[in-house]
């Protein structure tokens, strides 16, 4: 998230589109209810009537799988209405600059931007880029009148969005577009805000990144960055799946989001200089800059004492991608497909019911050598070899289950959707003979080495060289208790050596060898400082020689009243709880919307002797306000030109979002483009040739399999309902699998409320309970009656172990997805659905326990 | 010093989470039954002797043709006279009683109920809450945490409850937050109600009509004592209050 959950109740409107809070994250009602109570507006915006939707001011139904059209005629409204905010737009945005006047839009090229090779399906990024002027600054407009601007394009580019077209794609009726539209461009005052809430409705589409990119426009043309109430906010799918993209845990990240390094950049030197960009804007901070200083303190971390200027901080240890690889789930499940892996770790993780085409998973989990399963119950993946269709005399994989203990049986930090930290303590001692992860990676750790010392292999130094220094050691070198304290120590940093400021004379010492480093700021490219992520520099420091754990603190002092509650554990970056927060105040550091100041620069006071200074939150880097002309700073730090980015050129699929079909869609042509009907970055023709079963990737045939489908979540489950299904009290509320489906399809297929009904793709069938309900209505598309419907993916068959629970939606989701990030398109797809027998009565205890009054 | 109390339960802030029903579940060691996906996701479908709340699901369509989906947190109302108590002290004395602090209605467990007379008891209530167990032969359901309450703490659902959907406190308190909540409500929802709220203690804020939630939602007659009770001639003049108490 930008902002963070309690930030919610800020919010003059809600806009929830892509998720459903009410139903997957519960506590964040608490805010979002608030916010009603203070006149805020919910809209929620779902293919379906959610529980969300039940208590939102504004409900408007969306088909699955077109959410850009429908941003994309809000961003025209706001444009035709003169909605948005004007000096935020003009100083914060790079609406201004000129762009390269050989850029074209798909408008003009029929679905595509300039650049594009249709041989390779991709794009040659030349034209998306700003004009530069003899500085090698982009060159602006401020009145945003020239036609070559980024304004002026972005209006160009929406004005194919009409009302009229939109609702034709989406099937949202016109006058819910417009409402729609009329409350979020409300929001285009410096007083008013609105936030959006994003989930998986967003990101897992072949158009993933462009969804959240069309909302970022908005945000930006409102101004509604750095606000309170504001921003963009991803609601986490997991409690700590924040933690594991922050630390590094995806394969093209090491922590804190520095990129992996490819086997072509050998030395550090090469890295830092592919990866640290460069500014020639005098007034942007450009953060990432400091990459260098990042880069080598992780190294020190890592190899301790190992790393050393001489042999480049230990960077030839580190494990490197092959040029162009492709490592993400998709291509990792595809290559086990083909034998190409003998071992796998599958590591607090389900793949037989959470992957796409988890049929084909389970198979190829089949053709492993070994696999590690570490989970607190068995489960579809370990057993997998018991499970419907395999024949276990056929399968040669050696499973081992190490049963891992839960997260209250353990101590350690958690880091949520509001990157907040939260340290949490040790409840009850692990059942049985389950362990925390860390020492299980501790065991490994040990063991691996020992072999590699006494066996040499291939290239031992990378984890010979590692440094592990989490505890008290045995005889053997083995840390007996994994001291995560130690490991928390360890991510936030340590002085290598006493620094000093060499700038002063006598040089000031800042650091004392052994101590924690304070901040990131203090990190340094020399190694002299190590920090496992730069990130969390700062949650686990020193102050007056006490070693505090800022993510342990409960402090609920909340001095602004805007529930940014600063002594309460602590966020990543340096405890700033709303980033890009200088967008906030005007150029004098006068907060936009004085009701809800997030900052305020508070200028020098010479009768008090006070010195100038911000006060509110955090501020992004303590430079002055914009106003001055020498040490002002842009708002968007993180960006090398230091305004948020409405021309997003970085993407590999377009700078301006644009609407393209799912890859399995209802209907026969993309209404915005007569050539490209799906993402022209997706390489359909070649992945169809290479498949063995390219109806397994994705299917084209509406005949069969006319009705679109989706997946989401209950509140009863969690995950793929590993845990939850083994708790009686949850799998008796949601105690099987079901399909939702309107009344109309229902009618048309015979179908009644309860009846077992099979829904089929190209990747497989699935039975399950019928409910049919009115909350999902048929959409009209293009003069068509398309049908929707939607299912969980909480079940296995592993487990109620009578199966009474029915399997994994995901066995039918195509193994396809977004070009940038490689998520899945686990939300739009193609099925059919039929009946296969009648509704069952109740089960007898269910029954038993009703006692009846003597009625049938 | 611990008075009578009531609930605000505001469906206007209800999302159907559930929290309320597993808490409940769990603070009474209830266990779990085996049911069945019948095409909705109320589950399992009615009270019983291991479900003191449920939370019932309806979903229609209104009349603009927007969906409708209403959650109905069910659970015993702590009627102020209530009518369990009435047939209970006739045909099963003891069974039912009123605290006296709290006025929560309380089903003893420590005492036998004949299945004869739970028939009677159980059609007397207008919000069908009496449930049975046959073998140990004894009524339960909501104790509104009495064990909770006496020690100055809040009930289980309510404690949970995410939205403060759910309200707990003295009686006094709790009517004029219900009064307050409902003037508010009917800005926009005209249809909004207070259900029976001089007749109960669970006080239902909804902003539809009852029957839209749930069959036994709401009772005609003001007083909680219906006609079906009058028809059975069960009622006998009750002087007072304390007659009840004993």
């Amino acid at each position: 998230m930008t902002n963070h959950w309690v930030d919610l109740k800020n919010a003059d409107v809600i806009l929830v589109m892509g998720c459903n809070p009410a139903s997957n994250h519960p506590i964040s009602m608490k805010w979002i209810m608030k916010a009603k109570q203070r006149g805020g507006k919910l809209i929620c915006v779902d293919p379906r009537f959610t529980q969300t939707a039940s208590v939102a001011d504004l409900y408007a139904p969306i088909r699955s799988g077109t959410d850009i059209a429908f941003i994309g005629g809000m961003i025209n409204y706001l444009l035709e209405n003169n909605l948005f905010f004007k000096d935020y737009v003009v100083q914060y945005t790079d609406a201004p600059f000129l762009v390269n006047a050989d850029f074209k839009m798909p408008g003009e090229l029929d679905g595509v931007f300039s650049g594009y090779d249709e041989k390779d399906t991709k794009y040659d990024r030349k034209t998306w880029a700003y004009q530069l002027d003899e500085k090698g600054v982009p060159r602006k407009d401020p009145t945003l009148k020239d036609p070559n601007c980024v304004f002026q394009l972005l209006k160009k580019h929406y004005s194919r969005y009409t009302v009229d077209l939109v609702s034709q794609i989406t099937g949202t009726p016109k006058d819910k577009c417009e409402a729609v539209y009329k409350a979020i461009g409300s929001t285009g005052k410096p007083d008013r805000t609105a936030t959006s809430c994003y989930a998986m409705g967003w990101t897992q589409h072949t158009v993933g990144v462009q969804n959240i990119r069309a909302f970022t426009i908005v945000q930006l043309l409102l101004g509604n960055m750095g606000m309170a109430g504001g921003g963009v906010n991803a609601l986490r799918g997991e409690g700590n799946v924040q933690g594991s993209t922050d630390h590094g845990l995806l394969f093209h990240i090491l922590t804190g989001y520095l990129p992996t390094p490819t086997a072509s950049l050998a030395t550090l030197k090469d890295y830092n200089i592919k990866f640290t960009p460069t500014t020639k804007e005098p007034r942007s901070v450009n953060w990432w800059g400091n990459r260098p200083k990042y880069i080598t303190s992780y190294l020190k971390a890592i190899y301790g004492e190992n790393a050393t200027k001489e042999n480049d901080f230990g960077y030839a240890w580190l494990p490197k991608l092959d040029e162009g690889m492709n490592a993400s789930w998709l291509a990792l499940f595809a290559r086990m497909y083909r034998d190409q892996f003998e071992g796998f770790f599958a590591w607090g993780m389900n793949p037989a019911c959470s992957s796409p085409g988890a049929g084909k998973v389970r198979e190829a989990l089949g053709k492993l050598k070994w696999m590690v399963n570490v989970n607190l119950y068995d489960n579809e993946t370990a057993s997998f070899w018991k499970g419907p269709g395999m024949n276990p005399e056929q399968i040669k994989t050696e499973v081992f289950l190490l049963p891992c203990c839960s997260s209250i049986e353990k101590e350690g930090s958690i880091s949520n959707s509001s990157r907040l930290v939260q340290w949490r303590y040790k409840a009850i001692e692990p059942v049985g003979q389950s362990m925390p992860d860390a020492e299980i990676l501790n065991e490994l750790y040990f063991r691996v080495k020992k072999l590699y010392e006494k066996e040499k292999g291939a290239f031992p130094d990378p984890i010979l060289k590692l440094a592990w220094e989490y505890g008290e050691k045995d005889r053997q070198g083995k840390v007996k208790h994994l001291d995560i304290h130690k490991v928390a120590m360890e991510i936030n940093g340590y002085y290598q050596e006493d620094v000093y400021d060499k700038t002063v004379s006598p040089p000031k010492l800042i650091g004392k060898k052994g101590d924690l480093v304070p901040n990131f700021v203090s990190l340094r490219d020399d190694g002299s400082t190590s920090s496992g992520n730069w990130l969390y520099c700062g949650s686990y420091t020193q102050k007056d020689g006490k070693v505090v754990n800022m993510m342990a603190r409960r402090g609920k002092e909340d001095p602004t009243g805007l529930g940014l509650c600063p002594n309460w554990a602590w966020s990543w970056p340096l405890n700033r709880r709303i980033i890009y927060n200088r967008a906030s105040v005007d150029t004098n550091g006068n907060p936009w919307d004085p009701n809800r100041p997030v900052l305020r620069w508070r200028p020098a006071n010479a009768a008090t002797g006070a010195p100038a200074r911000w006060e509110g939150d955090i501020p992004d880097g303590p430079a002055p306000p914009l106003a001055n002309e020498k040490d002002g700073k842009l708002p968007f730090i993180m960006k090398p030109l230091g305004v948020g980015s409405i021309f997003g050129a970085g993407l590999g699929d377009g700078p301006f979002p644009e609407h393209y079909e799912p890859l399995e869609s209802p209907v026969p042509a993309n209404p915005m483009s007569k050539k490209h009907r799906v993402n022209p970055t997706i390489p359909v023709a070649r992945l169809q040739a290479m498949a063995k079963d390219p109806s397994f990737l994705f299917s084209f045939d509406t005949e069969r399999y006319p009705i679109v489908a989706t997946t989401y979540r209950v509140s009863e489950h969690w995950q793929t309902g590993v845990m939850t299904r083994h708790l009686p009290w949850l799998l008796e509320m949601q105690p099987q699998m079901f399909v939702e489906m309107s009344l109309e399809l229902a009618a048309e297929k015979g179908i009644k409320s309860g009846d077992t009904v099979s829904v089929t793709s190209a990747r497989g069938e699935l039975s399950c309970a019928a409910i049919v309900t009115d909350r999902i209505k048929p959409f009209m598309i293009m003069d068509t009656t398309v049908h929707m419907v939607g299912m969980p993916w909480c079940f296995g068959w592993q487990y109620p172990a009578d199966g009474s629970g029915g399997d994994s939606a995901n066995l039918l989701i195509p193994f396809m997805g977004d070009p940038n990030t490689l998520i899945p398109e686990s939300k739009a797809f193609l099925v059919n659905v039929r009946k296969l027998a009648d509704k069952r009565s109740q089960a007898p205890a269910a029954k038993a326990a009703q006692n009846e009054r003597g009625q049938s | 010093m611990i008075t009578r109390k009531s609930f605000f339960i505001d469906t206007t802030k209800c999302t159907g989470c559930r929290g309320c029903q597993a808490a409940c579940k769990q603070w009474n060691q209830n266990p779990a039954t085996k049911t069945r996906q019948q095409g909705t996701f109320q589950n399992p479908p009615d009270l019983s002797t291991a479900t003191f709340k449920l939370v019932r699901f309806s979903s229609g369509t209104g009349p603009s043709g927007e969906p409708e989906w209403y959650f109905f947190p069910d659970q015993c109302r702590h009627c102020i006279y209530p009518p369990c108590k009435m047939a209970a002290d006739l045909k099963a004395p003891g069974s039912v009683i009123l605290d006296t602090r709290t006025r929560a209605v309380i089903y003893d467990p420590a005492v036998k109920v004949s299945p004869e007379a739970f028939k009677e008891i159980r059609a007397i209530c207008p919000f069908d809450i009496p449930r049975y167990d046959a073998k140990l032969a004894r009524m339960s359901k909501c104790t509104m945490c009495i064990d909770r309450v006496s020690e100055g703490l809040i009930p289980a659902c309510v404690k949970t409850c995410p939205t403060g959907a759910m309200q707990f406190g003295d009686r006094s308190t709790i009517r004029k937050m219900a009064v307050e909540r409902l003037a508010e409500v009917r800005k926009i929802y005209r249809r909004a109600s207070l259900i029976n709220p001089e007749a109960v203690r669970v006080i239902f804020l909804v902003k539809d009509y009852p029957e839209k939630y749930y069959e036994y939602a709401a009772t005609e007659d003001a007083k909680g004592i219906t006609r079906k009770m009058a028809l059975k001639k069960i009622l006998h003049p009750v002087a007072s209050l304390e007659d009840w108490i004993g």
